[in-house]
């Protein structure tokens, strides 16, 4: 309209118009209203996490306080203000090295296979139908599965004198528990990867392999990151399969030794001191229960913290 | 095509020895054909995106491709270099020769091929690396050792982008603008070297300046390159190329999509002033649709 009318209106009314027309508000209810709705989702989760971490911190103060060092260093005991958790941060530190070292490059391998390499066929649709299947099959069954193979089958490799029974057993049932997790982030970080990014490198001459090597492991690098860590966090805090495969839950002789060779004796871990200690009466294991969550919660926040300066740098290397 | 030359090639194959150059035929005399194409379509799974191409694109010339939005000009351009091997659906029928050897044999390895001829993409697609390293890329790949300024300033002179990068190289090929990226592609491309080089609208994102620079480089390679190249730029095909190849789009019976075909194939001056086809004449003369 006030394109049109100018001429004839003149200068300064057009102005008036057009002023009048650029600073008008539309109102935007329903946008608004969504924004809204969005808001508020994001702040009830933030506010029921924040009073759960608050809960529990609230709770385990008096034990994080009093004797963390003996907490920290300290046996699975009868009596709760004696006890620690040692033996569950050894477990479960051995777990996330299991995971780190089987999981990721497995799981990373896999995905760049099929990504980079695998053509797009009926069998390797059905190999990733497959996968995202069963990364929603429950723990347990996992926990049975490792039961089965790391406990019974492999028992004499696993733990000649724990029955199988050992950190490896749990280790490496975690480890394939978050392998098709591991796949399947990887395979979205890769699949994210620009086409004309590898168009480019295939353009010039390069292979398969220096196509994958120089820019698209590079370019997926941040979000493959990320997802294994989501995968780690999630290794971490399982108890379901670990109780399968024979995780002690009550008192346990040893199970602190941090050399290759103790990898093979019984052990316990972080989920497990946690769940066993939860079902205690009395307020005293109440607090230590608190203390050993959140001692839990800061393993799982270092290992996102370290994923995430990781993180960065690659983002920066990417330019 | 002499039988010396289509077993050198199939040598090189397999040993990996440099381009076969060869002086340009003297004038008069035609040039000798790197591809020979015939019968050939392209499919996108079960929609054909182009058919019956046969054409013969001669050393030491630029063959324009025109025609059409979505006529099939780049689809028929990475059947040249293999790069639609990339697309799991894509499937090529027909026979596209380089030097008489079958392209799609498969006992042809696809990044040789990708060695000895180039190609500059539709759209600037720089890697995120520094702009020396855009321009050395290729030749680490294929091998190149030791110091390789000299290869990337002599491609960034060739690409008319030196001036403007020669005090930045390290910094990021993306920071450059689009003009300036589609630059650094060209030069990417030459400095391996190719014996052809498959240009994809080039100069869509360039200035008129740019793109006459972009032009006199063709120009002036073709006694080295052999050059494919599609535009929408009518008198950029008429100004630069030898020959020229007209596709237009028809309507499926089978489908609504439309399928791509090439319509006239001939001297640039021949398409542009006195062609054999009524609907090559309607679109060079912009009666197009
Ligand atoms: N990767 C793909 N998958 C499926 N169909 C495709 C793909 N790429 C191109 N096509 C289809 O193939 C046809 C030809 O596309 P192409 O890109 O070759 O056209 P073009 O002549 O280069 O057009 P433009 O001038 O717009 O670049 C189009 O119908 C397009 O939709
Ligand atoms: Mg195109």
């Amino acid at each position: 309209m006030a394109l049109t009318t100018p001429a004839s209106l003149g200068g300064g009314i057009a102005a008036e118009q057009v002023r009048r027309q650029l600073t008008g508000n539309r109102s935007d209810v329903s946008g608004k209203a969504f924004q809204a709705i969005l808001i508020a989702a994001l702040a009830t989760s933030i506010v029921i996490l924040g009073v759960l971490v608050y809960d529990v911190a609230q709770t385990g103060s008096g034990t994080l306080t009093g004797r963390l060092g003996d907490f920290l260093q300290g046996s699975l005991r009868s009596q709760a203000e004696a006890s620690g958790i040692l033996q569950g941060l050894r477990g479960t530190f051995f777990i996330g090295v299991f995971t780190v070292v089987v999981a990721f490059p497995v799981g990373i391998a896999s995905a760049i296979y099929l990504e980079e390499y695998a053509r797009s066929t009926r069998l390797t649709r059905f190999i990733d139908v497959s996968i995202r299947n069963l990364a929603g099959v429950p723990s347990v069954v996992y926990g049975i599965l490792g039961l089965a193979i790391f406990v019974k089958a492999l028992g004499s490799f696993t733990g000649p004198d724990a029955q199988g029974r050992s950190v490896i057993s749990a280790g490496l049932t975690l480890a394939i528990l978050v392998l098709p997790i591991v796949i399947i982030t990887s395979a979205e970080a890769l699949r994210a990867v620009p086409a004309e990014l590898r168009e480019a490198a295939y353009g010039v001459g390069a292979t398969t392999w220096e196509v994958t090597k120089h820019h698209v492991i590079p370019y997926a690098a941040p979000g493959i990151l990320t997802g294994t860590v989501l995968a780690l966090a999630r290794a971490l805090g399982e108890a379901a399969p670990l109780i399968l495969v024979g995780a002690v839950t009550g008192f346990l002789s040893g199970g602190t030794g941090m050399s290759l060779d103790s990898l093979d004796e019984r052990f316990t871990a972080m989920p497990i001191v946690i769940t066993t200690w939860a079902g205690r009466p009395g307020a005293d294991w109440e607090q230590a229960t608190a203390a050993a969550i959140v001692v839990l919660l800061a393993v799982v926040l270092l290992a996102n913290a370290i994923a995430i300066l990781l993180r960065n740098r690659y983002e920066k290397k990417r330019g | 095509m002499p039988d010396n030359l289509t077993r050198e090639v199939r040598l090189m194959a397999e040993n990996g020895s440099p381009v076969p150059r060869t002086e340009p035929a003297p004038p008069g005399v035609p040039q000798q054909a790197v591809f020979d194409v015939s019968g050939v379509a392209v499919y996108y799974g079960d929609f054909r995106a182009v058919r019956d191409v046969s054409l013969d694109v001669r050393q030491h010339e630029i063959t324009a491709f025109i025609g059409p939005s979505g006529c099939g000009k780049s689809t028929m351009l990475r059947c040249f270099n293999r790069m639609n091997d990339l697309i799991d659906t894509a499937r090529v029928e027909g026979d596209i020769s380089y030097h008489g050897v079958d392209l799609y044999d498969p006992a042809v390895n696809p990044v040789e091929v990708r060695r000895r001829i180039g190609m500059v993409f539709q759209k600037p697609n720089p890697f995120p690396k520094s702009i020396y390293d855009n321009v050395a890329y290729g030749p680490k790949v294929a091998g190149a050792k030791g110091n390789l300024d000299d290869v990337v300033e002599e491609a960034l002179q060739g690409a008319a982008l030196w001036d403007e990068v020669k005090d930045r190289l390290k910094e990021s090929g993306m920071s450059l603008s689009g003009g300036q990226q589609q630059r650094l592609c060209i030069a990417r491309a030459i400095a391996t070297d190719p014996e052809v080089l498959l240009m994809d609208e080039p100069c869509s994102a360039l200035d008129p300046i740019a793109t006459g620079r972009i032009e006199d480089l063709m120009v002036e390679i073709k006694e080295r390159y052999t050059i494919i190249i599609v535009t929408h730029n009518m008198q950029q095909a008429a100004r630069v190329s030898d020959r020229t190849a007209f596709f237009t789009t028809e309507v499926n019976e089978e489908s609504d999509r439309r399928t791509g075909l090439l319509v006239e194939y001939a001297d640039t001056d021949k398409i542009f002033t006195t062609p054999d086809d009524e609907r090559t004449e309607n679109y060079v003369t912009g009666r197009f649709g």
